[in-house]
């Protein structure tokens, strides 16, 4: 157990200076502040209609704004960009050292493999609680700072809500991470898993449910995958009606979407440290 | 210092034997095998290393060296085969924790300077030995080593900014982290230039000096010859032969260039036996080491003979790598 505490801590050690995790973390925050609030609050600022675009009434764009709300709103982009620049991370952080040959070097340095490849999975766990835990922050402050600007009590979340939105963020957000590090074992690199990746989170999941639609014996298949279990634990932090963000469902009930979200956070675990351990590093 | 001709084990004629009592078996391999589909990579390598020696590891390119090296180590598994590292198994913690590796290359983070990514490393290497003490105690070895391998000036650049043999001097630093009793060195001077080349050489006899085991694999003849008390030639997989550089290359004979031929061949045959002296274009070649040279010389002038030349004639690592490369092509 010292030995992945100690991997942990030399995981972070690299990690937090390195750019490119904090080109995509920054990148996380950015998208998320964009798409929530952004763009509504321009359209909510520069609207002339009663109705926004999406078909809400001007008052429940606003109140979506609100810092009540941000547990809600914070954890719709992580269905589709959110998870997409996760599983990126999760395929660079592993995949990097095959080319770089730092996996050679660390596995020689005496814990055993499993430690190490144990302190990176759990580092990149840490990553997305760290992550989810700042965006719901910044979310916050931004929410009370459109607040203060529309005049409106401040309304915090209450606990049940917020820890409810942070756990759906972390399950979402660290399912996609641990995706992309198993993509990248087996792939023995970065790119090739962070391509194939993509392509199955964007298109491919998107058109297996389109298949299910019409065919409905895979449906049983369709309706537990990665990105549909995802899809519906955003889905179930909805609280209002109406157009949903691209990739959130209501295909399963929260509890189903967690229980589906935690296998595969243990079997892209298990799967990545196995795969790691057993294999040659030539 | 040249260590070529010395003997840890004192298992010849004419070395020390004071150092047989401390001489044990750092690596033993009994018929290791590692194949990939239907390629043999390595063929039943059945190797040793003693303590306190520098075992030269030689082979062309792609005979099997470094694929026998990542199996010490446990970095990839054998078909078929035992390996023992330092009594243990390769891999093992244990192993690991003593063993310092350079393989095929440094493998290091290139955004981290080269400070900064032996910090790394001596995170994941001195997990229990420092454990509790603090970041400035334990990162103190990091600064020591960067100043040994000759890159205490560039330490705070960035990994990717160095040059190839910097770069392997990094690789030499991380195997030195946590003072390991046995180094595994593939290749070690690959990139560095002949002033680079001589200090790693060096390094590594610095190294041993200090009670540390090597294991140095390369594909320098010279390098090899230089500095290694043993090899163990390996080409197309298998280990061709293992022992002392000096056994390796054979006794040292003596060449004799004299006129005329017909009166100094006879009076050299007298002085060393029938058998020991042969005719050949360059002189007369005479199966004798150095001492014979004077009773030699004495026979030659005293034949009449001009004495144009006496001298010891030794094979070089490189011929015999050839010769024994060649036969085994055959």
């Amino acid at each position: 157990m010292n030995d992945v505490v100690a991997c942990t801590r030399a995981e972070f050690a690299r990690l937090r200076k390195w750019p490119a995790f904090w080109i995509v973390l920054g990148t996380w925050i950015a998208l998320n502040l964009v798409f929530a609030y952004l763009f509504n609050y321009l359209a909510y600022t520069s609207g002339s209609s009663s109705r926004m675009s999406n078909g809400q009434p001007r008052e429940v764009l606003l109140q979506l704004m609100l810092p009540a709300a941000v547990p809600e709103v914070f954890t719709q982009g992580m269905a589709m960009f959110g998870g997409a620049l996760m599983l990126v991370l999760g395929a660079l952080v592993v995949g990097s050292g095959y080319g770089w040959g730092s996996w050679k070097t660390v596995f020689t340095q005496g814990p055993s493999r499993r430690a190490v490849v144990g302190g990176t999975v759990v580092s990149l766990m840490s990553v997305v609680v760290g992550l989810v835990g700042a965006a719901f922050v910044v979310d916050t402050g931004v929410a009370a700072m459109i607040g203060a600007a529309e005049h409106r009590t401040p309304t915090l979340p209450t606990a049940a809500h917020t820890l409810l939105g942070l756990a759906t963020g972390v399950v979402i957000l660290g399912m996609w991470t641990l995706a992309g590090a198993l993509i990248a074992a087996i792939a023995r690199g970065p790119a090739l898993a962070v391509g194939l990746g993509l392509v199955w989170v964007l298109v491919v999941e998107n058109l297996l449910r389109g298949v299910a639609s019409i065919f409905s014996p895979v449906r049983a298949l369709t309706d537990h995958l990665p990105g549909t279990a995802a899809g519906s634990a955003a889905g179930a932090m909805r609280t209002v009606g109406g157009t949903a963000t691209p990739g959130v469902l209501d295909i399963l009930s929260r509890p189903a979407s967690f229980v589906v979200l935690a296998v595969y956070i243990a079997v892209f675990a298990c799967g990545t440290v196995a795969l790691m351990v057993r294999r040659d590093m030539a | 210092m040249n260590r070529s001709n010395a003997d840890p084990a004192g298992e010849f004629p004419g070395t020390v034997t004071q150092t047989r009592a401390s001489a044990t078996e750092v690596v033993v391999t009994e018929s290791l095998t590692k194949k990939y589909g239907d390629h043999t990579a390595v063929d039943a390598v059945s190797m040793t290393v003693r303590r306190g020696e520098i075992y030269g590891f030689l082979g062309p390119n792609g005979a099997g060296k470094t694929t026998t090296l990542r199996m010490l180590v446990g970095l990839i598994a054998p078909t078929s085969g035992t390996a023992t590292v330092l009594g243990l198994n390769p891999g093992e913690r244990e192993s690991l924790r003593r063993i310092g590796v350079l393989i095929e290359g440094p493998g290091f983070y290139p955004y981290l300077s080269g400070r900064d990514n032996l910090r790394v490393l001596a995170r994941y290497h001195l997990t229990e030995r420092t454990a509790g003490s603090r970041p400035r105690d334990r990162f103190a070895e990091v600064d020591e080593i960067l100043a040994r391998v000759g890159l205490a000036d560039r330490a705070g650049d960035r990994f990717r900014t160095y040059s190839l043999g910097m770069k392997q001097r990094l690789g030499v630093g991380a195997a030195l982290l946590g003072n390991p009793d046995l180094l595994i060195l593939d290749e070690p001077t690959n990139g560095l230039d002949p002033a680079g080349m001589a200090e790693m050489r060096e390094l590594v006899t610095g190294l041993a000096a200090d009670g540390h085991t090597v294991v140095l694999s390369s594909h320098l003849l010279s390098e090899v010859q230089e500095i290694c008390d043993r090899v163990g030639v390996i080409s197309g997989g298998k280990l061709l032969t293992e022992s002392t550089v000096s056994q390796l290359r054979g006794a040292a004979t003596l060449l004799v260039r004299a006129e005329p031929m017909e009166k100094a061949y006879p009076a050299v045959r007298r002085v060393v036996g029938e058998h020991r002296a042969l005719p050949t274009a360059a002189g007369i070649r005479v199966d004798a080491g150095r001492a014979m040279a004077p009773e030699v010389a004495r026979a030659v002038i005293a034949s009449g003979a001009d004495l144009l030349e006496l001298r010891t004639d030794e094979k070089s690592l490189e011929e015999v790598f050839f010769e024994m490369t060649k036969q085994e092509h055959r």
